[in-house]
């Protein structure tokens, strides 16, 4: 009895949070949809308007920035660029971090993973003028292997594999040696697919890291070709509904891997298999 | 040249621990080697330096005539069975029986045929799309030594297979177990720290000690003729009896007996060993026992009791004997069937 009820407030509790994130968001939708002198005279709109095709499709063909060099849909490819790469190379590498940190006979492994740990707490932001000088002089400013490198390594996922990792019994790698397993068929035979789910949530995360970047896209680029869709919210100009509108769809490649990767995402944060 | 051979093998681990003490063991081609011995003796480090998964402080291995030391895992033809299974979680039993031929690069259709023989033997022929999550811990272990025999390897490597198994499943697949390797033939290497399972399953018994075997032959061998107090101690359930005594020109004087005519020129303070099922009841034998506990298994009775200074002095009769708690026997060594052991350092004198 108990239970139930404290079961029930919990989602009473759980509810009103999602509305007090979720109505923000739909008064922007809502006003969106109106024209811009509606907004500017009676303010937000909390009931839908029918100016949704309009602004919409103006948004994502209107060429902006200073030289009219991009338009919406360029934006979305870029920032989907930067993303997928900085999702896909980093999950990669602190895979392969973890699994020689945590199977072969690297000295002093621990304090190595420890080194790569702390770099969490100097992130980009506090390193960004000896970065910015290194891709400079890679030549790989104003270039989409610029914008993804400098963030495609990640301390959080490899902590994550590497805690992963060392939860599996090394009855498991011996049977497979005795199997005629070498160090490369174990990775990708054993631990590749073990760590599946896990992979999935790291790519997510680090899916919509690498979409939220905003100060390193704006630094490394000068070329209006490389601006994202987060140096667009910024940047854009135009009529108040024209930035709503860019708003909203500016949210919707992140959920939308959330939506289609979530039921890997849920098993891989916590474990069950 | 016997099919393995291990001279002189020594493993010191890097914190110092000595788990095995300079080795050295033959074992023939076919043959079915048990290693038994309490927990912590290095069993397991032994077997493990044979399949490779440990380095070889000092000695030599040899299997089928090549020096294997420096082998890796994956090239030595060997097959062992955990004592949790070892299953590849994320594979079904079918691949997982697979896996190891896949790897030495044999094409499908034999791969397909070798695993369906397999299973069979087994009778896991239904659970080959099951993942091992989805199966019993008895078809756990049949798809462990499915794995290991669908590769027809050198040799078996078996730890503790059977201690997650209940009591009645161990039996049954200790039988089962023994069956196949008589079918299959290949070279075993079986660890184990049951007494039973050892006597059961052995060609021949290793009986280890605090890194180094303290006996080796069969297990008959073994249990008529033990070479020190700690092998006649281990082997045979229930334990043998062991009372302090004092041997001189071959009298032998224990708790209120004596024996003459000790087939031994020992003198000085022994431990006699006598077996529960080497003593029987007469009317003046030579130890009168008082009974304290009956423990009563069918077709067996095992008598507890006390005889002057020693308490729980066992005694073993068939079942159909009535004796109640209290009474007082007086029992009789069968055929001379006692041990006597130096008591300085546990040897054999007799
Ligand atoms: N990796 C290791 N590092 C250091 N010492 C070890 C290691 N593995 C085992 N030992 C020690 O070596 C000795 C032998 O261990 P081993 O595992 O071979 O025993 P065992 O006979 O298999 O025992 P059990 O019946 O409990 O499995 C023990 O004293 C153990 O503490
Ligand atoms: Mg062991």
């Amino acid at each position: 009895m108990i239970r139930y009820f404290s079961s029930n407030f919990s989602h009473l509790i759980l509810l009103i949070g999602i509305f007090i994130m979720i109505i923000p968001v739909w008064l922007i939708f809502a006003s969106s949809t109106h024209t811009a002198s509606i907004i500017n005279t009676q303010g937000l709109q909390f009931f839908l308007g029918d100016k949704f095709l309009e602004n919409y499709t103006k948004v994502l063909l209107y060429e902006g920035g200073f030289f009219k060099e991009i338009t919406a849909l360029k934006m979305f490819l870029n920032s989907f660029l930067m993303a997928t790469g900085v999702a896909f190379l980093s999950v990669i590498s602190s895979l392969m971090t973890a699994y020689v940190l945590v199977y072969f006979r690297v000295k002093y492994a621990t304090l190595l993973f420890w080194i790569i740990f702390i770099t969490i707490l100097v992130p980009l932001e506090l390193r960004i003028f000896p970065t910015y000088s290194v891709m400079s002089t890679l030549n790989l400013v104003n270039s989409y292997w610029g914008l993804i490198i400098p963030i495609s390594a990640s301390a959080i996922a490899t902590l994550f594999f590497r805690q992963f990792y060392k939860t599996i019994p090394d009855e498991l790698l011996e049977s497979a040696k005795l199997d005629g397993a070498n160090t490369w068929r174990f990775f990708i035979d054993f631990l590749v697919p073990l760590s599946k789910t896990m992979i999935v949530a790291m790519f997510i995360f680090m899916f919509v890291f690498g979409y939220n970047q905003y100060l390193w896209p704006i630094l490394v680029t000068s070329s209006e070709q490389y601006w994202t869709v987060v140096m667009g919210l910024k940047m854009m100009s135009g009529s108040i509904v024209n930035k709503f509108a860019f708003v909203i769809m500016s949210m919707i490649p992140p959920v939308l891997i959330i939506i289609v990767l979530q039921k890997y995402f849920i098993k891989g944060i916590f474990q069950d298999k | 040249m016997s099919f393995l051979e291990l001279k002189k093998v020594t493993k010191i681990y890097p914190n110092g621990t000595k788990a095995v003490h300079e080795t050295s063991m033959n074992v023939e081609n076919g043959e079915f080697m048990v290693f038994v011995g309490p927990s912590g003796c290095g069993k397991s480090t032994l077997l493990r330096m044979i399949a490779g998964l440990e380095d070889i402080t000092e000695g030599n291995i040899n299997l089928d005539g090549i020096l294997i030391n420096k082998v890796d895992p994956s090239e030595r033809d060997v097959a062992m069975v955990f004592q949790n299974y070892a299953l590849y979680p994320h594979m079904n039993v079918y691949n997982n029986l697979a896996y190891g031929l896949k790897n030495r690069g044999i094409s499908k259709e034999d791969i397909e045929k070798k695993v369906n023989e397999a299973a069979k033997l087994l009778q896991i022929s239904e659970y080959l799309q099951r993942k091992p999550s989805m199966l019993s811990g008895g078809q756990r272990q049949r798809v462990a030594m499915g794995r290991a025999i669908v590769r027809s390897p050198k040799i078996f490597l078996f730890d503790e297979p059977l201690s997650n198994l209940d009591a009645k499943l161990r039996i049954q697949m200790r039988l089962e177990i023994k069956k196949l390797q008589q079918k299959v033939g290949v070279t075993s290497i079986f660890v184990t720290h049951d007494q039973v399972e050892a006597m059961t399953l052995a060609d021949r018994l290793a009986v280890i000690n605090n890194g180094l075997i303290e006996q080796l032959g069969t297990p008959i061998e073994i249990y008529n003729n033990p070479k020190s107090m700690f092998v006649a101690g281990f082997i045979g359930s229930p334990q043998m009896n062991f009372l302090e005594g004092e041997l001189k020109n071959k009298t032998l004087t224990s708790e209120g007996f004596e024996i003459n005519n000790v087939t031994s020129d020992f003198n000085g303070p022994v431990i006699l060993g006598i077996r529960p099922e080497h003593m029987s009841q007469t009317d003046k034998g030579l130890i009168n026992l008082s009974v304290d506990l009956v423990e009563q298994l069918g077709s067996d009775n095992l008598i507890y009791g006390e005889i002057k200074n020693k308490k729980d002095f066992c005694f073993r009769c068939p079942g159909s004997q009535i004796i109640k708690k209290g009474s007082k026997l007086s029992l009789n060594i069968n055929d001379n069937n006692y041990y006597v052991f130096d008591k300085s350092n546990g040897n054999r004198v007799n």
